[in-house]
This record gives structure tokens, sequence and C-alpha cells, in this order.
């Protein structure tokens, strides 16, 4: 057995990788379909009947009152319990899909809402419908003021994405830790995956600040 | 399907999810007190006009918060011993999260701070304060006022961070339902009931987090 950190990280080069592109995966995922239901759950929340807002309200105040941890491993144990056969990924995906809605719905609906209501009357006054109203008006203005929260949601669901090693899912800090099982490193590659989440983290911000910057109205 | 719910396992067990609820409480106020005497100083000093205080601050906050906790816990409680520090998971676990919400608490209390109008300190300098009682009596009284409704969400969301704890196995509220799951097979019945315990406590921070704004507001 070799000792040094160098080579062993060299022997587990394949495997950190390995581990790397499943965060990646399962953050890609989990942002993706995250945000498209979390979009529908603004617009509920801001444009839906009382009976839908009241759902979907109650729908996200659970959501976001429950610890990512406990979501993941509700999400893996009952649909096991239920006969739905996902599997660890899929179910670890789930739950942070859902997280990701509900975080994603409340930032939708804060951009919508912040939107001066002489917007949509000006829009009526010219005779838009609601849906050119919306697609035109007010979904451009509130994509932009979205994209500052939506960017930290981002960098969050990566952290989340540790929270899949508990169910068994071999993403990179599974990998690291079945790493160190077999060669005691513990300070050194615990220090690696730090690194590594920080570098994908300081990532994405740095790319949300960039967005930002590109997208600001001129003033 | 054809499940039929059956909470029988999960009540005979409920004073066993009550003390692990009793437990992420006690964790959460103690990490968070620990973590609001670090994120005050850290915000002053990030404020500060000295580079050598800035500089420290941003890199603390930087860090930690692009980590995730989950991380940080294993660190902690796994490789921290190869350097000669032992703590146990308890230990550990208010470590990490003492250090974790020192730095959300110190982005909530910079916020704070810069919406100070720059009169009050100059008021304070004038009636003969120094910049220590200028801090602690004018700046930090009302910076708290101010920040109290981002403070709620920050205390929210590390309340629910201390489920991590469950893995280290400190048998706090997560800790506790992952065993009566094993234990019992009444896994739909579990998290539900501990999911509702979860978004209870959380509902009750945040109505507590506003009674206190609402007595503390200046009056206008």
């Amino acid at each position: 057995m070799s000792h040094t950190f160098l080579e062993q990280l060299w022997i587990a080069r394949y495997v950190v990788m390995n581990g790397i592109g499943v965060t990646v995966s399962i953050s890609l995922l989990a942002i993706l379909a995250g945000s498209i239901l979390g979009v529908f759950v603004g617009l509920a929340l801001v444009y839906g009947g009382v009976v839908l807002r009241l759902t979907v309200r109650a729908y996200t105040d659970i959501i976001r009152g429950t610890p990512v941890l406990v979501l993941v491993l509700a999400s893996y144990y009952v649909s096991a319990a239920v006969g739905l056969d996902l599997g660890p990924f899929s179910a670890g995906v789930l739950a942070l899909a859902v997280f990701c809605s509900s975080h994603v719905g409340e930032i939708v609906r804060g951009a919508l809402q912040a939107i001066p209501k002489g917007q949509t009357e000006a829009a009526k006054a010219i005779g838009l419908t609601f849906t050119q109203t919306f697609t035109s008006v007010l979904w451009p203005q509130a994509m932009r003021q979205c994209l500052p929260a939506w960017v930290n949601t981002a960098a969050e669901m990566v952290k989340a994405s540790t929270l899949l090693s508990v169910i068994g899912v071999a993403e990179l800090l599974l990998r690291t830790q079945e790493i160190i099982s077999r060669n005691f490193m513990s300070l050194q590659f615990y220090f690696l995956a730090g690194g590594l989440y920080f570098i994908i983290n300081y990532g994405i911000e740095h790319f949300g600040k960039y967005v930002e910057r590109k997208t600001a109205l001129p003033s | 399907m054809g499940y039929t719910l059956n909470f029988a396992a999960v009540w005979r067990n409920f004073d066993f999810l009550l003390s692990g609820l009793a437990l992420s409480l006690g964790l959460a106020v103690i990490s968070i007190l620990i973590g609001a005497a670090i994120g005050l100083v850290v915000a002053f000093a990030l404020t500060s006009k000295s580079r050598f205080a800035v500089v420290p601050a941003r890199v603390y906050v930087t860090v930690i918060r692009n980590l995730p906790i989950l991380v940080l816990v294993l660190f902690v409680f796994f490789a921290l011993p190869q350097m000669g520090v032992r703590l146990d998971k308890i230990k550990s676990f208010v470590l990490v999260l003492s250090l974790y919400s020192g730095a959300y608490l110190a982005e909530v209390f910079r916020a704070g701070l810069l919406s100070i109008p720059r009169g009050l300190t100059e008021a304070g300098l004038a009636i003969g304060l120094t910049g220590m009682q200028i801090r602690s009596s004018i700046i930090a009284p009302l910076m708290l006022r101010n920040v109290l409704p981002s403070l709620s969400s920050t205390i929210i969301s590390l309340f629910k961070d201390t489920s991590l704890a469950a893995a280290i196995a400190v048998p706090e509220l997560t800790f506790a339902a992952r065993k009566i799951n094993v234990e019992s097979f009444r896994v739909i019945e579990t998290w539900m009931v501990t999911s509702a315990l979860y978004v209870a406590t959380c509902f009750l921070i945040a109505a507590v987090m506003r009674f206190v704004e609402r007595r503390l507001a200046l009056p206008r």
C-alpha cells in the first residue's frame, strides 16, 4: 500500500471524477425539474383561485418547514413502501426537485408581486390578453428579479446533493467516504471534497453575478 | 397499493420522537447563540475600514457558505481526530452548526449594519462615546431590530439543519424517526409525523419571532 496522499489520490482519481459527475448530474436534474415545477408553483400562488392557492400554499409551507434530509429519507423509504420502485438516485433527485420547487415558487411569487400593478393595467389598456401581458410584460421583468435568488438556490442544491449519500447514492461525498474507508486518510480526502464543493459553488456564485450584470437594466 | 395507515407504532414511540425534537431544539438554540456572537463580531469586521479585519472575515464567510454542512460535520467528527482534536458527537455538531450559523448570521447582521444611518455614529461621537460604546449601545440594538425578519428565516433554516446531526448518530428528531422507521416498518406514518413535528416547530419559531418583532418595533 502506497502512503502519500498524491499516490492515493492517483489511485482514486476515477472514483473522485465519477463522484463529481454524479453530484453534477443530481444537481442539474434537480434544478431543472425543480425550476419548472417552481414556476408553476409561483404562478399558482399569485394568479390561482382560492382553492388552488391554498393547496399550493400548504405544499410550499410543508416542504419549506421540513429539513431536506427528512425529505430525502421520506422520499426514499415511502416510495419503496408504496411499491414505487424508484431506487435511491431517482428518489433522491425527486426529493431535491420538490425542495427546489418550493424555493423557486417563493422566488417567482415575490418577483411577480414586486411588479407594480400599473404595468398590468397599462397592458390591459392597450388591449393585451392576460397571456400576452404575462409573456411580454411581466415575465421578462420577473426573470431579472428572480435571477440572483435563483442562482443562490442552485448553489443550495449542490450542497443539498450531499444528503443523497445517506441513502447510498454514490455522489462525491459517499465516494469520498469509500476512499477514506480504504486508505484512512480522512483529513486529506474530506479536505479534498470540501475544496471541490467550494470550487463548484464559488463558480456558480460568480457565474450568477456575471449573468446579473449582463442582464441588468441600464441605470 | 392498498396501504392502510396505522399510527400505533409511531404513537408507541412518540416520546422517543419528542425527546429527539427536544435535542434538536437544544442543539439549535446553543449553536445559534454561539453563532450570533460569532456573526456579530464578523459583521463588525466586515463593515470595518481596516483590511486586516475585512479580509479574514470575508474568507471565513465565503468558505463556510460555499461548503455543504454535511461535509463540515463529517470533517469535524472523522478528520479532526487525526489532528489530535477529539470531540464527542454532540460537541462536534454544535461546533459545526455554530461556525455555520456564524457565517450566515454575519451576512444578516452586515446588511443590518449597513442600514444604520451614519449620522447616528457621528451623534455618538459628538456626545463623547467611544467606538465600542457606540457599537454596543446605539448601533447593535437598532441593527438587531432591523434584521429580525431575515433573522427569523435564518434561524428556521438553521433549526432544520440540526437534522444533519443524524449523520453522526446524535439522537435528535431525524435520527429517532429513522430508528422507528427501521424497527416498525410504518414508513409513511413515521415520516408524516416527523415532518409534521418539524413543520409545527418552524411555524412556532416564526410566530415567536413575529411576536418579538412586534414587541420591539419602534413607535412610529
